[in-house]
């Protein structure tokens, strides 16, 4: 259980994501990527609406993954502007 | 490289160990596609003509306007209304007289996208919009073409190459676009500039690290970001860059071949109630022509240019919906300077007259229309 405690993901959000997170956050008890999700999409119910790709260290992920501590989540959006 | 002046020229990179004769060379044998000769386009296109890129097409069928002059420095007010695929060509030309540089006025299309592309050897893609950019993507994919992509928003850029094997390892998969937005996002999803705003620097910095890409990819130099995204954050200078892979899904989302290329409706893809409300500068002139049908400038009063070509009604956008007594007509067309103002009024428009009335936007806006009634014979 003590192990569980300090597990902690930070997640870095990208472009106008940022504007429903307010900026980067950190989670912890979130074992892997699905649970991420779910959780995030509880803290910030706009995010589930929201079009990103999902990447664990600097790695883009699809299916589902596992998480251990100091892992780093990242969301990206979609850009157009040219 | 057979002339001294060609060397003159490029001497600053020749002398360079990795890069040298062999790579100017490779260079100038080069063609290199510039899809948008926009915020992103315009410094691409300056570090390519300037190092030599043989043979360079722009394809944009936008007209300068004065909000482009905040990002897209390769214009001057005096280009404001005129073809911004003409213009960088000229003034490019200038700055390098030795390469060929062609100009595709026209907006990149299904129909004409596989003819223009198959003509070069890399495609750059520096558009604004979604449904161009999947297009330019599958394209890309139909006819095996490598595609640096760059794109901004606010303060954030993105860049990588895809449909590119690294060098030395062809058995390897290529990344696309679609492995990793698979589904290009709807109308409002995600903000473009126009309503999100960019910092005129982003661009510039994205534009020439396009360009740079570009030239390692064709020289052969360095670590080009072949299956990679970059973002690069203006405010803080946090670069993040990411490994993409291919899924196994993707494929099924692009045309498998021309045929099915040419039947996808890519604008209908990411919207579409925006684009069925736009009619061209032709289709515009067509309409008029009939007549019964209310022509509404929705700019403020005192907008130049003045309209005198055709008969019209004035209502600011702002004071539509207290004003929609003085539509009579079951044909109506909006328009504005640029076309943007116009379509959120047809849009309105929409809402309130539903079926009951056609609604048109005009796309481009007066200034695009005034670019075309120039072109036409008298």
């Amino acid at each position: 259980m003590l192990i569980k405690q300090l597990m902690k993901v930070d997640v870095i959000i990208f472009g106008q994501l940022t504007e429903i997170t307010n900026g980067s956050i950190s989670l912890s008890d979130v074992p892997d990527t699905d649970s991420l999700v779910k959780e995030l999409h509880k803290l910030y119910p706009a995010l589930a609406d929201a079009k990103y790709v999902m990447a664990v260290n600097k790695q883009v992920v699809v299916e589902n993954t596992a998480l251990t501590d100091k892992n780093t989540v990242a969301l990206l959006p979609p850009f157009s502007g040219g | 490289m057979n002339s001294n002046h060609s060397y003159e020229r490029y001497q600053r990179q020749i002398i360079l160990k990795e890069f040298g004769e062999a790579g100017q060379e490779k260079l100038l044998q080069a063609k290199v596609l510039v899809i948008g000769a926009g915020g992103l386009g315009c410094p691409a296109l300056q570090y390519l003509v300037a190092a030599g890129v043989g043979t360079i097409g722009i394809v944009d069928d936008d007209v300068v306007i004065l909000n482009n002059l905040q990002r897209q420095v390769l214009y001057s007010v005096n280009d404001i209304g005129l073809s911004k695929a003409e213009r960088a060509a000229s003034i490019l030309q200038q700055l390098n007289p030795d390469i060929k540089i062609t100009a595709y006025n026209e907006r990149l299309i299904t129909q004409n996208a596989l003819t223009i592309i198959n003509a070069f050897d890399i495609i750059i893609d520096g558009t604004d919009n979604f449904s161009t950019r999947y297009m330019i993507n599958d394209a890309c994919v139909l006819v095996n073409k490598p595609l640096v992509f760059g794109a901004v928003s606010q303060y954030e850029g993105q860049l990588a190459i895809f449909n590119c094997k690294k060098k030395g390892k062809r058995s390897e998969e290529t990344v696309n676009y679609r492995d990793v937005f698979p589904q290009p996002p709807k109308e409002g999803e995600v903000l473009n500039c126009a309503d999100a705003g960019v910092l005129g620097v982003l661009p510039g910095i994205i534009g020439t690290m396009m360009a740079n890409e570009t030239i390692k990819l064709i020289t052969g130099i360095g670590e080009p970001l072949i299956n990679q995204m970059l973002t690069y954050n203006a405010l803080t200078n946090q670069v993040y860059q990411l490994t993409l892979a291919a899924r196994k899904e993707t494929r099924s989302l692009i045309p498998e071949d021309k045929a099915e290329f040419l039947q996808t409706d890519y604008e209908w893809l990411c919207t579409s109630q925006g684009q069925e409300l736009e009619i061209d500068a032709n289709t515009f002139d067509n309409i008029v022509g009939i007549g019964s049908i209310d022509i509404i400038d929705v700019r403020e009063p005192g907008e130049m240019p003045v309209i005198n070509e055709f008969s019209h009604i004035k209502i600011p956008l702002a004071r539509l919906t207290e004003s929609i007594s003085l539509i009579k007509s079951d044909t109506v067309v909006a328009f504005c300077q640029s076309g943007k103002r116009s379509l959120q009024a047809a849009k309105i428009l929409s809402g309130i007259f539903g079926e009951a009335k056609k609604i048109y936007s005009l796309r481009g806006g007066i200034v695009q229309w005034k670019h075309h009634q120039a072109k036409q014979p008298v």
